[in-house]
């Protein structure tokens, strides 16, 4: 054990005793969420782009198109792929090399929120049935990890596909300074992450939250108030009524969260 | 998940001739390795599903080693010739999230701290897929465990639902999985009434949410009840063993 998990320990007892009095350390109410600021269009060479601040996480998203073979069951339809890079630029915690189970699970999670919602409209993506169709690879750079890394970059992907434009596409060629159009898309799925920490949940965990929990529950919600995806973490447990409470705080938390990306 | 609206039921029963809330048939099997420390063979549906335990074991790499407690780590594969189009036998993205998921849904049943810097491993192979292979391997894993004689909380029985045709239904099969319109894996302690894997793709009103869980437990506790039979009867077959020497 190094010297920063003992670190950790020290300051889960502190955050589980405020938590017991109904403190959160940095002053939030337990189903209170940090600020979120968004920046759509922040990078210039991809075709859809955002940087998203969760209070102090900060994670950048870019869409690239790229032309792409269908898949054999959908012969017609376009692909979206979502990554992730939990890289050691955004925390000590992070470590260079192949992705890992973490990595692997939150580019999961928010690949599903995205499809699950049928937020891109893939079917309007294909250039020759069962030959060729659009790849839109939705990739994720966290550049500060200040706890819940998987709501600032469902923020950031869902904002750079709303704002991703399709290049023109000539001779076989993409023509990277032109565009035909906007990405077509229709709903606004948004991940709500809670923590549990002995037996208290917080919503959206700053990183001692997050790294004194036992469990965690991502939740996401699609525009008709409906979850599409959800996925329990960590080696706690929760209850049945826990779940559905969360699920409930969750469909009330969402519509914010959806207005502001909406309104960019 | 596709959400075409292809027929799965007729008559307020699915195509497979079950009702909603009807599990498919499962058969576990404790002790199928001889090898291993601890073993268990699961069929259920058309799924199949080995899993061996190895350990307590000393822990390497060194950095992953506790001294407080185990470290519980299950990897989870699909054979290349269980599926239709062959898989890739390099680990692939689900198998990476399965592992990570299931691992922390048992370590809740191991007492991990009797085993500090040791490693458990469980390595669950399905040869043939069926639709909820990953709650078919982690049912068949926590035998396994047990059947590794090392000390738990509980067994950890884990059952999927899903929803078709707007009704939410007990245990997909392969045709409801692809064509239906949600789909909820879940893990279940029964002895603490706790949830300890979860995971939904689809679309669920939250009143839909808490009838699928619940049916889940329900067809946890379905699991739970072969998985008991399947130790009992190990331990008939040790006795019987002893006799015949």
């Amino acid at each position: 054990m190094s010297t920063d998990e003992l670190i950790w320990d020290v300051k889960k007892d502190r955050v589980l005793r405020e938590l017991k009095k109904g403190k959160r350390l940095d002053g939030r109410k337990k189903m209170e969420s940090r600020k979120v600021e968004i920046t759509p269009g922040f990078l210039g060479r991809a075709e859809g782009s955002a940087m998203v601040k969760l209070g102090n996480t900060r994670v950048v998203a870019g869409a690239k198109l790229g032309i792409g073979t269908p898949y054999p069951d959908s012969p017609e339809d376009g692909v979206l792929i979502t990554s992730i890079e939990l890289s050691p630029v955004a925390s000590p915690m992070f470590e260079t090399g192949p992705p890992r189970g973490k990595t692997v699970e939150a580019a999961r999670v928010i690949d599903r929120g995205i499809r699950e919602s049928n937020m891109v409209k893939t079917e309007e993506l294909c250039i020759e049935p069962g030959e060729k169709i659009w790849t839109v690879f939705v990739d994720i750079f966290p550049m500060d990890h200040d706890g819940n890394i998987i709501d600032a970059s469902a923020i950031a992907a869902v904002a750079a596909l709303k704002n991703a434009k399709i290049p023109k596409y000539e001779d076989e060629k993409i023509i990277r300074d032109e565009f035909q159009g906007k990405l077509p898309t229709r709903d606004t799925p948004v991940a709500k992450t809670f923590a549990k920490i002995g037996d208290e949940i917080v919503l959206d965990p700053e990183i001692y939250e997050e790294k004194s929990k036992d469990a965690r529950l991502t939740v996401y919600i699609n525009d008709k108030d409906n979850v599409c995806a959800s996925q329990k973490g960590g080696s706690g447990a929760f209850k049945r009524e826990e779940v559905n409470k969360l699920i409930k705080e969750a469909v009330k938390k969402a519509p914010e969260t959806r207005k502001q990306i909406e309104e960019l | 998940m596709a959400k075409k609206t292809k027929k799965l039921m007729k008559k307020g029963k699915r195509l497979d001739g079950r009702k909603p809330d009807e599990m498919r048939p499962i058969k576990i099997k404790a002790g199928y390795v001889k090898r291993a420390d601890g073993s268990a063979y699961i069929e259920w549906g058309g799924n199949k599903v080995v899993a061996s335990v190895h350990g307590p074991r000393t822990c390497y790499p060194r950095h992953e080693r506790s001294p407080y407690k185990a470290r519980i780590q299950f990897k989870y594969k699909l054979a290349p010739f269980s599926v239709d189009d062959r898989a890739n036998p390099a680990p692939s993205r689900r198998d990476k999230e399965i592992s990570k998921v299931s691992s922390e849904a048992l370590e809740k049943a191991v007492f991990t701290e009797y085993y500090p810097k040791t490693t458990i491993d469980i390595y669950a192979t399905v040869i043939e897929a069926a639709a909820g292979t990953r709650v078919a391997a982690l049912s068949a894993a926590s035998v396994a465990l047990a059947d590794a004689g090392i000390p738990m909380r509980d067994l950890v029985p884990a059952c999927a639902t899903g929803k078709i045709e707007d009704t939410v239904v007990l245990d997909l099969n392969k045709d409801e999985d692809q064509e239906g319109q949600a789909d909820l894996p879940v893990a279940y302690l029964p002895h603490n009434d706790e949830i300890t894997l979860m995971q939904m793709d689809g679309d669920l009103t939250p009143e839909e949410y808490e009838e699928a869980l619940d049916l889940a437990v329900d067809g946890c506790m379905k699991v739970y009840e072969e998985q008991k039979r399947a130790l009992r009867e190990r331990y008939e077959h040790i006795e019987q063993e002893k006799e015949e020497e």
